[in-house]
């Protein structure tokens, strides 16, 4: 039977990318990601694949570009400022429909900032960040086990539509260590295959893999196959997660670590009877509009927490519009809220 | 029920991994654990912390506004936690380098000499598994066998296999010290 290991969440992340069958990891170093590219640099040579550190995060992500369009899973990972610096290459990514992922244990910002933790690159992640119409699938795990999960399902969303897929986390989650049961290794040669790869043409047509054509009609056509595979991720991938909110008269939005210390929360304020309850999106992009929006005509408040000045908040107000009040409360700066300041904007907003 | 534990000191003092140990004794027993080591710049020849919480249920939130106990290696990390530990909650002090007592009296506070009973059974750098054996005795949160085995089994896959005897022997020495 498998058992539980203690592990942070940086590693936990490096190890599920290595059990999803990455084969190809390349990353410059970063604080507080720098465990997860320990990891790989520990265990992916004595598995026969590959680790490159990289001169700089621009060319890590470029090799990213190659090792996906060579058709094998692969992997990036940094932190802000080295996410930002990846962000060109994301957009050429989603440009020439090629999948990959991209990990960003998020601190505080903006500029160099600090090491602390943060969720201030959510626009950033959700919103574009690169140039052009494009969009990533964005997963923001809560804990530790869960970045684990996340990141065997990002590879297998990558494929599945060919696109880059963000792991969002933060320093907290990154740096922390809780118990995890690791998931089975996926087996490589059971993968679907990936006819569009640029494996060699001998025998065959040339695979031509490009984020560029000159002529508008083409590149209209491009973005519009584009567009249509964004709605059918929309229709079909967004996951959020509910605690205590059948009968809550107040819910918090919020995502990530901070969504797990309003768990904590919740369980203060029921005990003090004040039904709250906690809406935790999994996917920030596609974000889970429909579901928030059918909770927000049931509770009388939907309380943004985030470690940003409201990024997620534009998200919220867009789903809930004026059926429920939408106050907000943030921390930044690497500040992280904790369960009683969070309770005591709740206790602001009830009665 | 949740236990939430502050192990602070001087960087050097070990008390990130007397917090790893006690959130692997912790799983090892059967509870819910999270391990959140303060990595900033505190890190850097100041003070260093970390919080451990062990739980029946799920952990919420890794990040503790009143936690249930405190051990405090130096005077900074005394000073600096002692007012936000829970009513009726725990605080263990290192009296060999902390010269003042507790001042709260809502809390049960046990003054021991850590670097003392690490240097009696010969290994005065063991003073942090002194003090998670303190710990344990003063909480009865995990059975001392199973930290045993947590703290071999941690000083092994460091690398540090030839320290367990010693470290052992302070994990005891602290337990004991507590009556």
């Amino acid at each position: 039977m498998a058992k539980r290991v203690l592990m942070r969440g940086n590693e936990v992340i490096a190890e599920a990318a290595i059990r999803a069958g990455c084969q190809c990891y390349f990353a410059y170093p970063i604080t507080p990601q720098a465990e997860l590219l320990e990891h790989m640099a520990r265990n992916m040579p004595r598995l026969g694949r590959t680790f490159v550190q990289a001169e700089s995060e621009v060319a890590a992500i470029s090799m990213v570009h190659g090792a996906s369009a060579a058709g094998v899973r692969t992997m990036t990972s940094s932190s802000s400022p080295g996410i930002s610096l990846k962000m060109e290459g994301i957009s050429y990514l989603a440009g020439s429909s090629l999948p990959a992922v991209i990990v960003n244990v998020v601190r505080g910002g903006p500029g160099l900032g600090n090491i602390a933790p943060a969720q201030c690159d959510y626009f950033q992640a959700t919103k574009g960040g690169g140039h052009g119409d494009y969009h990533m699938i964005v997963l923001a795990p809560s804990t530790v086990p869960e970045a684990g999960e996340l990141t065997m399902l990002a590879f297998e969303l990558a494929d599945r539509y060919r696109t880059p897929v963000m792991i969002l986390a933060d320093g907290m989650l990154g740096q922390m260590m809780e118990p995890v049961l690791l998931p089975d290794p996926v087996d490589p040669a059971a993968l679907p295959a990936k006819p569009w790869a640029a494996t060699g043409a001998k025998g065959r047509e040339p695979n031509i893999i490009l984020s560029f054509d000159l002529d508008p009609e083409g590149l209209r056509r491009m973005n519009l196959e584009l567009q249509a595979r964004y709605r059918t991720i929309r229709e079909k991938e967004v996951r959020h997660e509910e605690t205590e909110t059948e009968d809550a008269e107040i819910v918090i939005a919020a995502h990530g670590t901070v969504a797990r210390i309003a768990k904590s929360v919740v369980r203060m304020a029921r005990a003090e009877g004040i039904r709250l309850g906690l809406f935790r999106p999994i996917t920030v992009w596609p974000f889970p509009y429909e579901p928030l929006r059918a909770l927000s005509s049931r509770v009388e408040t939907v309380l943004t927490v985030e470690m940003s000045a409201g990024q997620m908040w534009e998200d919220v107000r867009l789903a809930v519009a004026e059926r429920a009040k939408t106050p907000f409360y943030g921390e930044l700066g690497g500040v992280v809220p904790t369960p009683k300041g969070i309770l005591r904007e709740v206790k602001r907003h009830v009665g | 029920m949740e236990r939430s534990v502050i192990i602070a000191g001087f960087g050097g003092q070990g008390v990130i991994l007397a917090g790893k140990i006690l959130a692997q004794a912790g799983m090892d027993h059967g509870l819910e654990v999270t391990w959140l080591p303060s990595y900033g710049p505190e890190m850097r020849g100041g003070t260093a912390n970390c919080t451990v919480v062990l739980s029946e249920e799920p952990v919420g939130s890794p990040i503790v506004d009143e936690p249930s106990a405190l051990i405090a290696l130096n005077l900074p990390s005394l000073d600096k936690f002692e007012p936000i530990v829970v009513s009726g909650g725990t605080i263990l002090v290192n009296s060999s380098l902390v010269d003042r007592g507790v001042s709260r009296r809502d809390v049960r506070a046990f003054t021991l000499p850590l670097n003392a009973l690490a240097a009696k059974v010969g290994s005065p750098r063991s003073l942090n598994m002194a003090a998670l054996g303190a710990y344990l005795k003063a909480s009865g949160a995990i059975p001392l066998d199973v930290a045993r085995q947590a703290m071999t089994h941690a000083l092994e896959s460091e690398g540090k296999g030839k320290t367990v005897a010693a470290n052992v022997q302070a994990l005891e020495e602290g337990y004991n010290a507590v009556p």
